[in-house]
């Protein structure tokens, strides 16, 4: 069926207050960006909802972006009519015939904005529980919890018919709650906590650690690909690669072993943290999940967080493991993250990590580094990139091979 | 010329030719390495290997990758019976079935494992209700071809199924290799089918190249161990260049499916009315809907297979006996046998097969040749 409008219903922003303006016009300006491959809609935000105009452009398609933009509860495809009742009545049919097999219960729920038409509310759902009583014998009028739902909307320049309501991402729209800096490595954790982040209103801009040739170009492909699978919630994705190869070199070759992890995560994190105030980022988001490995114990939060005072948030930290899997397949994360290449933090993993580093040793054993130096140079070293939906890093083949199959 | 033997084998497609020798020569890495020309090789692999389950309507963990037609029987039929010997050592197939069927069932039986062979009725279509008999509670595996490579009977896949609902963990395997790109396709997606022979070369893809479709969570044994490679199911280094190439080859071979099945049917129909005017000419194949559009076989009363293969060659016009693989040993066809044939009707037979090349013209060239040979060797068939 092809619809004319797609009504959009806010999510929890509905809620805020005097901030509200504020976040529909985030909504729209998402919703906008999501749709930049469908010039020819009309977008209108309104108080409590936003009608898309397809103007003719493909439903299903716009359906499909709209699914992924936070900040909406749920939406409508719906059909526009003239307000003639006898055309009301042919798409009624039209549209019941494709969405309400027999044997559905269904109700008529009117709403009328425009009071100067000929039928009011009860009016309306009179008129058409008629008809559909009368032309569909196989469908059966039920008011609690029916399998359809027909909603007709009575407006000033038409009316306005759907059946169908579709679930949307849900949270609150990117950006409104704010810039972060998220630490992600390549495995399964950190682009789940960067989906939760954006899920939450808040825009991120992904740090990438590498350290070739311990690590291969294939491990930083692999991050910026991971990247590039949470693009269609915002748009784009700031990628910051930072080389990381003469820290863990310097520290392997200075610290005891035990507190290697410690003093790499500590290094990492003034590097995020320097990162952020630079990008003017107000928080640092990671994929840590309490006691899941060395150097996410509680222990090892107080060793590494001493670096920061900015706020470090981890929203998978109560996941469990299995929980955490089965977000990462739903955002299509997970057979990425699974792929075998070492990254930097288990390329100088030592066996044997201290579980409860003391944070006393581990400032002593760094002090006796250059630690300004080493921060300074992998600063100067740090590259941006920005990430699109559509780009491939994984495949650079892709079209050679696909031209040969 | 006129080849009309594509059920013994193809000719390669030229754009399938293409691929293999680009990726042989851009590809070169082995797909297990780890190196950017390994990952470039493995990327191919899995490019090809989507494709062909896209095209197949399966996942891709469900492709395996073998040599051909041969090795997918003998894997799913040796491969369940070392995989399921401890729930029973019953297998059922029908004495139809290509010889690679036919001799690993043999081997099995040897080695103690029981074997029922279904009988097949005059047209070469075996009775559902013969299957229901056979089953047991130690029954296995149940392997029937989708279509019979000598005369072209299409078995009921969809009513074994059906049987084998109530069966569930009997293992179903279809040997496909006539099947591919014959108009089949919603047979061979019956829900019920666990595994699918496929071979590559008949279908314009490189010899020996081929995969079977395993559904997920069904378990065979590998008969090939080693490296690894192919879930660890089926070990040798993978041979990429042939595998994109027969990539390629089904992609275009299954491109106009329907119009291809038509016009073979034509074809087929052409020669057929034609040869069937003759008193001494005996069709095995029928101008029937459950008869494949690409086999046609039949005899001429008196005149030994043999010799009308090398009476056509005269003309280059390629056919062949019954099936390649046994018509040089000089056999009778073990399907027209099952069929209960006339022995010497059986030594007798032809059969011409066609492919979505072949054209109506050419069935009118093989008309005109046959009937020149039919009047030649007139004097060796039976008087009225």
């Amino acid at each position: 069926m092809q619809y004319d409008m797609i009504m959009v219903r806010y999510g929890e922003l509905s809620t805020k207050g005097k901030n509200r303006s504020a976040f529909i016009g985030r909504l729209n300006g998402n919703i906008t960006k999501a749709l930049h491959e469908y010039p020819g809609l009309t977008i209108r935000p309104k108080r409590d909802r936003l009608h898309i105009e397809l103007n003719g452009e493909d439903s299903q398609g716009v359906m499909d972006r709209l699914q992924q933009v936070f900040g909406i509860q749920n939406f409508s495809p719906s059909v526009k009519v003239p307000k003639d009742m006898t055309l009301v009545h042919e798409k009624v049919l039209e549209l019941m015939k494709e969405t309400a097999p027999a044997g559905s219960t269904f109700k008529v729920a009117t709403k009328r904005s425009d009071h100067t038409f000929e039928l009011d509310t009860n009016g309306m759902n009179l008129d058409i529980g008629d008809l559909l009583t009368e032309e569909r014998p196989d469908l059966k009028a039920q008011m609690k919890h029916p399998d359809v739902t027909l909603r007709v909307e009575v407006r000033r320049e038409a009316i306005y018919l759907s059946t169908t309501t579709i679930q949307g991402a849900g949270g609150l729209p990117v950006g409104s709650a704010g810039k972060a800096v998220l630490m992600l490595s390549g495995g399964i954790d950190s682009p789940v906590a960067g989906y939760l982040a954006l899920k939450r209103g808040v825009d991120i801009e992904m740090v990438h650690f590498f350290s070739p040739p311990y690590t291969s170009d294939n491990a930083l492909a692999k991050a910026k690909q991971l990247t590039a699978k949470l693009t269609p919630y915002v748009g784009s994705i700031k990628f910051i690669q930072v080389p990381f190869t003469e820290i863990q070199e310097t520290v392997k070759a200075g610290v005891p072993e035990g507190y290697l992890m410690t003093i790499q995560r500590r290094f990492m994190l003034r590097l995020a943290d320097m990162i952020a105030h630079k990008r003017h980022a107000l928080a640092i988001f990671n994929g840590e999940s309490v006691g899941q490995v060395a150097s996410q114990t509680l222990e090892s939060m107080v060793a590494i967080n001493d670096v920061t005072t900015m706020p470090i948030l981890r929203p998978v930290a109560t996941m469990d493991k299995n929980e955490i899997i089965k977000v990462a397949e739903d955002i299509d994360t997970y057979d990425l993250s699974i792929m075998p290449f070492e990254d930097c933090c288990t390329i100088f993993a030592p066996p044997r990590p201290k579980t409860k580093p003391n944070l006393d040793k581990s400032r002593y054993y760094e002090s006796k580094l250059d630690i300004d130096g080493l921060l300074q140079r992998a600063m100067d070293g740090i590259e941006i990139t920005e990430i699109r939906s559509s780009d491939e890093f994984m495949n650079a083949e892709q079209d050679v091979i696909s031209e040969l199959l | 010329m006129i080849y009309f033997d594509n059920s013994a084998t193809t000719k390669i497609d030229p754009a399938a030719l293409d691929t293999y020798n680009k990726v042989s020569q851009n590809f070169a890495g082995n797909p297990s390495s780890l190196h950017a020309l390994g990952d470039k090789a493995y990327q191919m692999l899995e490019g090809a290997r989507k494709q062909i389950a896209d095209l197949i309507q399966a996942k891709p963990d469900e492709i395996f990758f073998t040599s051909g037609g041969t090795e997918g029987d003998n894997w799913v039929v040796k491969g369940t019976a070392i995989e399921k010997r401890p729930f029973g050592k019953h297998l059922i197939t029908t004495q139809v079935e290509h010889p690679a069927i036919i001799n690993s069932m043999k081997q099995l039986e040897s080695l103690g494992f029981d074997v029922t062979y279904l009988p097949v009725d005059h047209r070469g279509f075996i009775n559902p209700d013969d299957l229901k008999a056979a089953l047991r509670d130690d029954t296995i595996l149940v392997s029937v071809m989708a279509v019979n490579n000598e005369v072209g009977a299409m078995q009921p896949i969809d009513a074994v199924a059906d049987i084998l609902k109530d069966y569930p963990t009997v293992h179903f395997h279809v040997d496909a290799v006539q099947a591919i790109g014959k108009g089949l396709m919603k047979s061979l997606r019956n829900p019920r089918i666990d595994f699918i022979t496929f071979s590559g070369h008949k279908f314009h893809a490189p010899r020996g190249t081929g995969f079977i479709y395993a559904k997920e969570g069904k378990h065979i044994a590998p008969l090939m161990t080693g490296g690894g490679q192919e879930q660890n199911l089926r070990s040798g280094t993978e041979n990429t260049p042939a595998v994109a190439a027969m990539a390629k080859a089904l992609r275009l071979h299954l491109e106009d499916e329907a119009g291809n099945v038509k016009k073979q049917a034509a074809i087929r129909q052409r020669i057929a009315e034609h040869v069937q005017q003759f008193p001494n000419v005996h069709l095995f194949s029928e101008l029937a809907p459950d008869f494949a559009p690409h086999i046609l076989c039949f005899a001429i009363r008196g005149v030994r297979g043999e010799t009308i293969v090398h009476a056509f060659e005269q003309y280059q016009i390629y056919i062949s006996t019954t099936s390649a693989c046994s018509s040089k040993k000089g056999t009778e066809s073990s399907t027209l046998a099952a069929m209960h044939a006339d022995p010497h009707l059986a030594t007798s037979a032809i059969r011409v097969s066609l492919d979505e090349n072949n054209t109506l013209a050419e069935a009118d060239e093989f008309n005109a040749a046959f009937d020149k040979i039919y009047k030649q060797f007139e004097k060796l068939m039976p008087k009225e």
